[in-house]
């Protein structure tokens, strides 16, 4: 199989920030939060670089979408050896609510355009954690899917896929083009070496806006309120095992 | 915020009310994160503050901080205590292409800038200080030097090697001359198309395992200095002795050691740059290598700083945070202020190379400061820490023992401040 892959890239909130909610509940604070690439659409283009570079696949062409600074997390795949990357600017409130079912639609117009044989991302992202944009992908193309993929195997036309699931690990072998979500283990993602950082900055960037790919990313969600998780209280200790019974009683657990 | 603000500048003449803008946002973060990305190339022409970085040298800094993190603090300790660089942490500074960041790609270097290399040089002593000096010395002393200097052929030969495996040392320094550096007395005595190199080299860098060494030798004592020209010679020269590594208080992981030359035979072609020239391109390449020094300087003052402050802000006496007390508060204000101005001066002078402008005042500022400022903040951070801090368990002793070489090698203070007199007599002359 050879051909154009197509991965999606988010930016995200750093995974090592912590957390905080804006005073008026609305969503958490971003401004002046750092920011970088989901780790799990890291996996997803070391992936694809790595089918490249094993020359399964011709082309990586990498996906954001989001305002300007999208194009920085473009940029790190690019320096990580992707070749080309599009940017579909979203801003302001049409980007607070751009969700997976939005990207799912500008990913499969995406994949018609650029006439793409296989679609990697990452699993979810680990802001909202929907799990979602890969499946609803492959559904609107009508494509098979390999999700929460932990080894990737070509056999001719067809791939084969060992997904991690609760019970263990499951092997599915799907057609092409399909859909896959990378999760953890498919690999170690490489660091973008300082040469690749400077060939990165020759790589073109494409701009778009969904409206030039016919997509509607109108929401059909509204985020009413953003709660932080209830703060942790202190246990109590007690001495016997009546002492318990009774303290859950008390708290109307039993 | 960022983006606004990016817009704000690229679009309005307005620029100069806005400054606040990018203060808020530079407030806001910590002073190890920079302001927001304003590319050069939105050709506006308003004065960005000294921390305002490229996206390509931005992204250098994250690739580094996040390898530095992941592949060289696990060694740290233990590089230290073995007083030995690991073999795998120098393979994986030419992977990511730390040893020729300003090499043209030509020779499979990087083909970035300097101020880039200054920036890696920072990032990496955060974590630790003699791989900071590793790689400083490979890219402000010897690929410049090669660069500026070289012949196609030494070109050619070198810079690809330099880029991709080989490290290099820089051979000054004798048991008798240090700061006298001019009044060194290696000999290379001319036949025919080769020279005879004799004598000893004291305190070299990276000897260990340098592949090349950059040898300053007189081969002309009758004139003086302008006798001392730069030889290439290769490790593998018969008569070429590496001594034994010192035994150091701080930089353990970095080889210093004494170097014998004895009947050294280096052919003409071996000469780097004009016979009796040696003397400039030492001066010339320490200019630009003090700015190195002084990012080096900085980025363990901030490493060693940051890894203190968490620690105040955890640890409970009477009742509160121990960062609570007004005195603490104090003195880590100062602290913070001192690293501020440090990196303020170490980005300007970094800038003003690069601009071709003037620079040799700035740079010994920048060395001279720094490497007080990161005395001055890891006896602090020692002191912050208590206890714990006096312990091999924390990291923060090693940043005090690894700081002291800043205030003497590459141009002792009192030689930075002397050099610094020297110009300011100059400036009032007319």
């Amino acid at each position: 199989m050879s051909g154009r892959v197509l991965v999606g890239v988010k930016r995200v909130i750093d995974y090592a920030v912590k957390i905080r909610v804006k005073p008026d509940n609305s969503s958490v604070v971003t401004d002046g939060v750092k920011h970088s690439m989901n780790p799990f659409c890291e996996i997803a283009v070391e992936e694809a670089v790595k089918m490249k570079e094993k020359k399964i696949i011709k082309e990586v062409v990498v996906v954001s979408c989001g305002p300007q600074q999208a194009q920085e997390t473009i940029r790190t795949a690019l320096a990580m050896g992707a070749d080309r990357g599009i940017h579909v600017e979203v801003t302001g409130k049409d980007y607070e609510q751009l969700g997976p079912l939005q990207v799912s639609k500008i990913m499969a117009a995406l994949a018609k355009k650029e006439d793409a044989q296989l679609i990697i991302l990452g699993k979810q992202a680990i802001d909202d954690d929907c799990n979602q944009t890969g499946q609803m992908t492959a559904a609107l193309l009508d494509w098979p899917q390999g999700t929460f993929a932990s080894e990737l195997t070509m056999e001719g036309d067809k791939i084969k896929v060992v997904r991690e699931i609760d019970g263990g690990l499951e092997t599915v072998k799907i057609n092409t083009p399909a859909v896959i979500t990378a999760d953890l283990r498919l690999n170690t993602p490489r660091y973008a070496t300082l040469p690749n950082i400077m060939k990165a900055k020759k790589k073109k960037i494409a701009n778009l806006k969904p409206a030039d790919l016919e997509v509607d990313i109108t929401s059909r969600l509204e985020v009413l309120r953003v709660d932080e998780p209830p703060q942790r209280e202190a246990g109590v200790k007690v001495e016997t095992v009546d002492d318990l019974v009774a303290r859950l009683k008390e708290a109307g657990r039993i | 915020m960022a983006a606004l603000l990016v817009r704000i500048f690229s679009k309005s003449c307005r620029q100069i009310c806005r400054p606040w803008g990018a203060c808020q946002a530079g407030w806001r973060s910590r002073s190890t994160h920079p302001a927001p990305d304003t590319s050069t190339d939105q050709g506006w022409v308003s004065f960005p503050p000294l921390q305002t970085f490229s996206e390509e040298e931005s992204m250098m800094r994250e690739a580094v901080k996040k390898y530095a993190q992941e592949r060289i603090a696990p060694f740290v300790s233990k590089m230290d205590d073995n007083s030995a660089m690991d073999e795998e942490v120098l393979k994986s500074l030419f992977e990511q292409g730390l040893m020729g960041i300003e090499i043209d790609p030509e020779y499979n270097g990087t083909g970035s800038s300097f101020f880039s290399s200054i920036l890696v040089i920072e990032e990496l002593a955060k974590v630790d200080a003699s791989v900071a000096v590793l790689c400083d010395i490979q890219n402000t002393l010897i690929n410049t030097l090669f660069a500026k200097l070289g012949t196609a052929a030494q070109k050619e030969h070198y810079l690809s090697r330099l880029s991709t495996d080989m490290i290099g040392s820089f051979c000054l320094s004798e048991a008798e001359s240090g700061s006298d550096a001019f009044a060194l007395k290696t000999r290379a005595e001319k036949h025919k198309d080769y020279y005879v190199i004799n004598g000893s080299k004291m305190w070299i860098s990276n000897a260990e395992h340098a592949g090349v060494f950059l040898v300053m030798a007189n081969v002309d004592p009758s004139v003086g200095y302008k006798g001392i020209t730069c030889f290439i010679v290769d490790r593998d020269t018969e008569g070429l002795e590496i001594g034994k590594k010192e035994n150091k208080l701080g930089l353990r992981a970095s080889s210093t050691c004494p170097l014998n030359f004895d009947n050294v035979k280096v052919p003409e072609k071996n000469i780097l740059g004009q016979i009796g020239h040696g003397y400039k391109y030492a001066i010339g390449m320490l200019n630009e290598g003090r700015i190195g020094i002084a990012a080096q300087m900085l980025g363990l003052a901030q490493g060693c700083f940051d890894a203190t402050i968490p620690y105040t802000r955890q640890r409970m006496q009477f009742g509160k945070r121990i960062f609570d007390f007004q005195g603490m508060q104090h003195q880590i204000a100062h602290v913070a202020t001192q690293i501020e101005a440090g990196r303020l001066l170490t980005y300007n002078a970094a800038r003003l190379k690069e601009a071709g402008r003037p620079f040799i005042k700035e740079a010994c500022m920048a060395k001279y400061f720094t490497a007080e400022v990161a005395t001055l903040t890891t006896s602090k951070c020692i002191e912050w820490m208590g206890g714990v801090g006096f312990t091999k368990d924390y990291p923060i002793e090693k940043y005090y023992r690894d700081c002291k070489i800043g205030t003497i090698y590459e141009g002792t203070t009192n030689i930075q401040l002397s050099t610094m007199a020297k110009f300011i007599d100059k400036e009032y002359d007319h």
